[in-house]
C-alpha cells in the first residue's frame, strides 16, 4: 500500500492545533476528574449514609452510560436551555465527569489500602476527619494508585477524540476535515501515529510503575 | 424541558428499534471479540518466536488508540478501498478489532496468574504443551479472567454510541432524530436514554459481581 501524505501541505496547521488540542483537553480534564474522583472516593467511603448513597450513585451513573450521551448533555442538552458552553468546555467538562466515575474508584480502593492504623492515630492527634483525610491518608493513597490512575488518563486522551463528533478542532477532527480531499487511509494512518505518540509512553511509563512496585510487594 | 415527549408511544417505538440495533452491533462484537481477543491473548502467552511478537504490536498499537478512530477507518477507508458493507457490520468490525486487543490482555494476564509449577507438574504427567494450556491453565485462569471481561464488554456496549457519528441507527442516533424534530425535548430524551444504556449495564455488572464472588469461594 502506497502512502500519500501530500495533505500536509494544506492541513498542517489544522493537525498541530488538533494535537495540542487533544493535550489540553486531555490535561484540563485530568485535573477536574482528579477533584471529582477525590471527593467522590471520600463520600463513598464515609460514614454517613446519603454520603455514601451520592457517592456510590454518581460512580454507578457515569460510569454505566455512554460518554457520548454526557458529552450530548453538555453540549445539545445545556444549549436547549440557552446555555452555550465552548466546545473546548464541553468536552473537557464531559469528560471530566465521565472520568471522575473511574478515578473515583481507583482512589477508593488507594485509601481502603492504607492501614486503618493511620487514620486513628492521626485522629488521636488532634486532627480532625478532613485534616487526617487530607495530610495523612490521601497522599499514601495517591501513591499506591498512580498505575491505575495512569491507564485512566490514557483512556482519557483516547476518549477525547469524541470532540470530533461535536467538531471540536481536536486531533481527530483534522482527520475528518482532511479526508475530503486526500487519501483516507494516509490520513488515517497518520493521526493514528500522533495519537501514538502520547498514549505509548504514558502506557509504558504504567507498566514500568506497576511492574516496579509489584517488585517491592 | 418538555418532559411529555418522553412519554410519546411513537417515539418509544423508535427507540426500541434503535436499541435492537444497539444490542445486535454489542452482541456480535461482544462474540467475536472474545474469540479473536482469546487467540490473541494465547499467542502473546506462548511466545512463539514471530508469532507472538505479532500479536504483541497488534496489542499495543490497537490499545492505544481511540475507538473512534478505528470506527471513522472502518467506516470511511473500506468505502474508499471499495468494499461495500452495511453500516452495522462495519461497526461490527471495527468494535471486534479493538476489543479485541483489551480481550487478549485480560486473558494473558488470567494465563500469567497460573503458576508456572501446573505446567510442570501437567507436563510430567505426559500432557502435551496444547493439552496442558487447555485442561490446566485455561479453566484455573478463566476465573481470573471473569471480572474484567465482563466490564470490558460493558465499555463495549456504551461505546456502541460512538457509532452516532457515522449515523449507525443505534439508540444515541434514534435520540438524536428525535430531539432535533422536537423542541425542548432534548433534555427529558438524553436522560431517559442513559437510563435505558445504565439498566442493562448495571445488570451486567451486578451479575459480573454475583459471579466473581461465586468464582472466589
Amino acid at each position: 500500500m502506497e502512502m500519500d501524505f501530500s495533505f500536509l501541505e494544506v492541513h498542517k496547521e489544522d493537525f498541530i492545533d488538533g494535537f495540542f488540542t487533544t493535550l489540553s483537553v486531555s490535561l484540563v480534564a485530568l485535573v477536574l476528574s482528579l477533584i471529582i474522583g477525590t471527593i467522590m472516593a471520600v463520600l463513598r467511603i464515609s460514614h454517613s449514609k446519603i454520603l455514601r448513597g451520592i457517592g456510590t450513585a454518581y460512580v454507578e451513573f457515569f460510569r454505566n452510560t455512554p460518554i457520548i450521551i454526557q458529552v450530548f448533555f453538555f453540549y445539545f442538552g445545556l444549549a436547549s436551555i440557552q446555555i452555550n458552553l465552548s466546545k473546548f468546555m464541553v468536552g473537557s467538562l464531559g469528560l471530566a465527569f465521565y472520568t471522575g466515575a473511574f478515578m473515583a474508584e481507583a482512589i477508593r480502593a488507594g485509601i481502603q489500602a492504607v492501614p486503618k492504623g493511620q487514620m486513628e492515630a492521626a485522629r488521636s492527634s488532634g486532627l480532625t476527619y478532613i485534616q487526617a483525610m487530607w495530610y495523612v491518608i490521601l497522599p499514601q493513597a495517591f501513591k499506591m494508585v498512580i498505575p491505575p490512575l495512569g491507564n485512566q488518563f490514557i483512556n482519557l486522551v483516547k476518549n477525547s477524540s469524541i470532540l470530533a463528533i461535536i467538531a471540536g478542532t481536536d486531533l481527530l477532527y483534522a482527520a475528518d476535515i482532511a479526508i475530503a480531499n486526500y487519501d483516507v487511509t494516509s490520513v488515517y494512518v497518520f493521526v493514528a501515529l500522533l495519537y501514538l505518540v502520547i498514549t505509548i509512553p504514558l502506557s509504558i511509563g504504567v507498566n514500568y510503575l506497576e511492574k516496579r512496585w509489584s517488585k517491592q510487594g | 424541558m418538555d418532559f411529555s415527549s418522553v412519554l410519546d408511544p411513537t417515539h418509544w417505538s423508535a427507540l426500541l428499534s434503535g436499541l435492537k440495533v444497539t444490542l445486535l452491533v454489542a452482541f456480535s462484537a461482544i462474540i467475536l471479540s472474545f474469540i479473536f481477543g482469546t487467540i490473541l491473548g494465547v499467542l502473546r502467552y506462548t511466545r512463539i518466536p514471530v508469532v507472538s511478537h505479532l500479536a504483541i504490536i497488534y496489542i499495543e498499537a490497537i490499545r492505544n488508540l481511540p475507538l473512534l478512530l478505528i470506527i471513522f477507518f472502518g467506516y470511511f477507508a473500506l468505502k474508499d478501498w471499495g468494499v461495500q458493507i452495511p453500516i452495522a457490520l462495519s461497526v461490527i468490525i471495527s468494535m471486534t478489532v479493538f476489543t479485541s486487543a483489551l480481550v487478549a490482555e485480560i486473558v494473558r494476564s488470567g494465563l500469567n496468574s497460573v503458576d508456572k509449577g501446573q505446567i510442570e507438574a501437567a507436563r510430567s504427567q505426559g500432557f502435551t504443551y496444547t493439552q496442558t494450556l487447555w485442561y490446566i491453565i485455561m479453566p484455573q485462569a478463566m476465573k481470573k479472567m471473569i471480572p474484567p471481561m465482563v466490564s470490558q464488554f460493558v465499555s463495549l456496549l456504551k461505546d456502541t454510541s460512538l457509532a452516532v457519528a457515522i449515523s449507525l441507527p443505534e439508540l444515541t442516533h434514534a435520540a438524536q432524530i428525535i430531539y432535533n424534530s422536537k423542541y425542548n425535548a432534548t433534555i427529558p430524551l438524553l436522560i431517559l436514554v442513559s437510563l435505558i444504556y445504565f439498566v442493562i449495564n448495571y445488570c451486567l455488572s451486578l451479575a459480573s459481581r454475583y459471579l466473581e464472588k461465586r468464582l472466589a469461594g
